[in-house]
């Protein structure tokens, strides 16, 4: 599955801390796809990356809210990375994003 | 529903109207949105915990009165979604289906409010009585979010909105006025359609009218609303059909093609679809009625994580906490403590007074020695554990709990433990028995069991006066501390490697996923933490008002008879300590740890430190007073202090190996039973307590025999 521009999805695990983008689709059971719509993590919605150290845990912001997944949770969301990006003369990574309430 | 449904309390979906002067209110809500802060401040210290028939979820009940009623009011777990992923998940959602509450309250947090409004909908949808708490509206408005409350509860069907800040106790009176209103049928709320687009809604029909002939059957009665969760694949929906219909078989069949065709012609799974039509209601309706400028709740809390979950800092600063925590406990707990210790004493004193001096009986001595002794020496701990349960309070009401879970559960993950495993551990650390309760944080089942099996290995309080009692008789002064501290940290190792373990053998199989929010920073209510407190400690007294002052008594018993025949004619009467310890020996207690010394002589143990270990299985508290008896120290001027006593007949390392052996094994029955209930079967407990018990032995033979042959037996 792409986003139309050629670009695959990718693990959310993979992007950096700072990095945007869009939620794709879970790769995981019904019941637990259900509670992670329930709590914000929906197709389509813009997320953010705020920590990933590359072991453990991440953390990201959605619309307000933000979520720990665990590392093997993280592998199986799948994302669109958005063109911005947390490189060198951006923000630095792991600062609040700006969300909307 | 119909569009001609506008009586929806009183309404046959709903059950009928309640009877008078009293209201049942049920409070639901999202996780960390302030829920149990507004139960608190609408019922105070008139609450209530038990359980929910048949799960091991916690039932928060309380009362209140107000505007003429009596106010039952559940507080219900935090809950996403009415699709339930978790059981305290489903016990909310079943609560408000098969309980019909007169009004469920759905605290909303305000500062997110389109994630809060999602269950909203939902309830919305389920016809359900409804007010709706705007709760930390404060930091709604800080952060620049204005509501316009009457567009937005016309858009939700008329649904009253109340703005709280349950923090600060405001808007409680309002919540409760609209409450009552909706409860008593004098407001009536309006049905508003979700439009979920042409396709879902023809398939919506199509199941409804299926189901409409086992309309009266279904719980909700309701058939649309069923329908509607069958297209969303709700296995617990699909067990409600199959009880309800004598058609079950092809209604869920035709469910099933519904959502097939819904999946071909969206391209994606029927509930994706009707969560995102959810969302794009909820979008819209903010987006008329909501004004906010752009700014995180998150900003200063962001601020405060850069350095409590730094990627270096983070771990070092959270063992800083820890230790933190245990250190006020045992420092400021010894002031109290002290105070308890002298109360008991006088107590006891006094008791003895109540008979003539110089007689000794079976009933005197079951009161002083038995019950006040016993039960006194667990509740001089009470201070300690206190403390420990506010600290471990104040760490999970301001949220810096969730970021300890982040923290570890990188850790925890390796050794093949949950992060959130680290929270029952850390309240193992004061009693056993409500840590394992706390494992109900834990969703998967085979979490929580591993945790409860290892959770034993956290050295709790009742081991401390053991070690206090044997470091002071064997070390000196500056090793005291240092030694205890290394028995915690076996402790924790063992467990450790204990889990891993157990996940290679009986728990293999894939992680449980991690998911959990992560709250803004929060100041606590002094109230919320008090009565976190409160709730924590009364299971220890409870513990000790019950299966201590059995187990005192049984002990009592065991070691008080038979007792041996009368004193020799000749000669003076023995001291009262030398007789009480001969009938000790002779009693049934002494004769097991004479019995069991064969066993135990490899590990180091004579037959008294059996004997002492019989009334510890009750309660590990017992083990030093029993010791005192066995070395019949009593009032008495040449009476040698118990220290002594031990340094003249044990090794160091006989003393290092009876505190790892109580470290390892043998659980208290109040652990056992406790276990039993939560893990509900009586094999997990045999497993706990067998496993470790053996665990212990294994690991206290190897100590003492290599320290024996290392040559450090002596001295």
């Amino acid at each position: 599955m792409d986003d139309g521009g050629g670009n695959p999805a990718v693990p959310l695990s993979s992007l950096p801390a700072g990095a945007k983008a869009r939620l794709v689709s879970v790769n995981a059971g019904a019941g637990l796809r259900a509670r992670l719509v329930a709590m914000g993590l929906r197709p389509g919605v813009p997320v953010t990356v705020v920590h990933n150290r590359g072991r453990g845990p991440l953390l990201v912001a959605v619309q307000g809210t933000r979520i720990m997944l665990g590392r093997g949770m993280a592998d199986k969301v799948l994302v669109w990375p958005l063109a911005e990006c947390p490189a060198a003369g951006g923000k630095p990574a792991g600062s609040p994003p700006a969300d909307p309430l | 529903m119909t569009d001609a449904e506008t009586n929806l309390k009183g309404s046959a979906a709903w059950g009928g109207g309640p009877p008078a002067g009293r209201l049942t209110v049920a409070l639901a809500g999202n996780p960390n949105s302030g829920k149990t802060t507004l139960f608190n401040n609408l019922t105070g210290a008139r609450q209530k915990i038990g359980n929910y028939p048949g799960v091991t979820v916690e039932r928060k009940e309380g009362v209140c009165r107000h505007g003429g009623f009596r106010l039952d009011i559940v507080d219900l777990p935090g809950t996403y979604s009415l699709t339930a992923y978790s059981a305290d998940e489903l016990v909310a959602r079943d609560f408000v289906i098969d309980t019909h509450p007169d009004v469920v309250v759905d605290v909303v947090d305000a500062s997110n409010l389109e994630r809060n409004l999602y269950l909203a909908v939902q309830l919305m949808e389920l016809g359900v009585p409804m007010v709706i708490a705007l709760n930390m509206s404060d930091v709604a408005d800080a952060r620049g979010a204005s509501v316009d409350l009457e567009r937005l509860s016309a858009l939700l069907g008329d649904v009253p909105l109340v703005r709280t800040v349950g923090h600060q106790g405001k808007g409680t009176r309002e919540l409760l006025d609209a409450a009552v209103a909706v409860g008593t049928g004098a407001r009536r709320l309006r049905h508003v359609p979700i439009p979920y687009g042409r396709e879902v809604e023809e398939e919506i029909a199509k199941l409804a009218a299926r189901l409409e002939p086992s309309a009266a059957a279904l719980a909700p009665r309701a058939p649309r609303w069923i329908a509607l969760k069958l297209l969303e694949s709700d296995a617990r929906v699909e067990d409600r059909v199959r009880a309800a219909c004598d058609d079950a078989a092809e209604v869920l069949a035709a469910a099933e093609a519904s959502r097939r065709h819904l999946a071909g012609v969206f391209r994606d799974d029927p509930e994706t679809v009707i969560a995102d039509r959810r969302y794009g209601f909820i979008s819209g309706a903010c987006q008329e009625a909501v004004r906010s400028t752009i700014e995180s709740r998150h900003a200063l809390s962001d601020k405060i994580d850069a350095v409590l979950v730094h990627p270096v800092l983070g771990l070092p600063i959270f063992l800083g906490l820890m230790y933190l925590v245990f250190f006020l406990t045992f420092r400021l707990g010894q002031y109290p403590m002290a105070g308890l210790e002298w109360l008991v004493e006088r107590l006891r004193f006094a008791v003895a007074g109540l008979w003539p001096t110089g007689v000794e009986g079976p009933l005197k001595s079951l009161m002083v020695d038995g019950i006040l002794g016993g039960v006194g020496g667990v509740l001089v701990f009470l201070p300690n554990i206190l403390i420990l349960f506010l600290a471990i309070a104040v760490l999970e009401d301001t949220g810096y709990m969730a970021r300890a879970a982040f923290i570890v559960d990188r850790w925890m993950h390796k050794i093949g433990l949950h992060g959130k495993s680290f929270i029952p551990m850390i309240i193992g650390f004061g009693c056993t028995v409500p840590a394992i309760l706390a494992t109900r944080v834990l969703e998967s089942r085979r979490d929580r069991l591993a945790t409860m099996l290892i959770l034993p290995l956290m050295s709790c309080s009742a081991r401390l006066p053991i070690y206090v009692l044997f470091t002071g008789a064997f070390f000196a002064a500056r090793w005291r501390a240092p030694v205890m501290w290394a028995f915690y940290l076996v402790g924790i190792v063992a467990a450790a490697a204990l889990a891993k373990t157990l996940r290679a053998t009986l728990f293999r199989g894939e992680a449980a996923p991690f998911v959990m929010e992560l709250p803004p920073y929060r100041l606590p209510t002094i109230q919320g933490m008090l009565l976190h407190v409160w709730d924590r400690g009364r299971m220890y007294l409870r513990k000790a008002g019950t299966l201590i002052l059995a187990a005192s008594v049984v002990l009592w018993a065991m070691t008080s008879f038979p007792k041996p025949p009368g004193p020799p004619a000749a000669g003076p009467a023995p001291a009262p300590g030398a007789r009480r310890a001969a009938e000790l020996e002779y009693s049934v207690a002494g004769r097991i740890g004479k019995a069991l010394e064969p066993a135990t002589r490899p590990i180091g143990f004579d037959w008294r430190i059996n004997t002492a270990l019989v009334g510890a299985v009750a309660a590990k508290e017992v083990l030093v007073a029993q010791m005192g008896i066995v070395y019949s120290i009593g009032e008495g001027p040449e009476e040698v202090p118990l220290q002594e006593e031990l340094r003249r007949h044990y090794t160091p390392l006989q003393a290092v190996a009876i505190m790892l052996f109580c470290l390892l094994g043998l659980p208290c029955m109040a652990t056992a039973a406790v276990t039993w209930s939560e893990s509900g079967s009586w094999r997990w407990m045999l497993l706990q307590w067998g496993g470790l018990t053996a665990f212990a032995y294994v690991a206290t033979l190897v100590v003492y025999q290599v320290g024996s042959l290392l040559g450090l037996g002596s001295g």
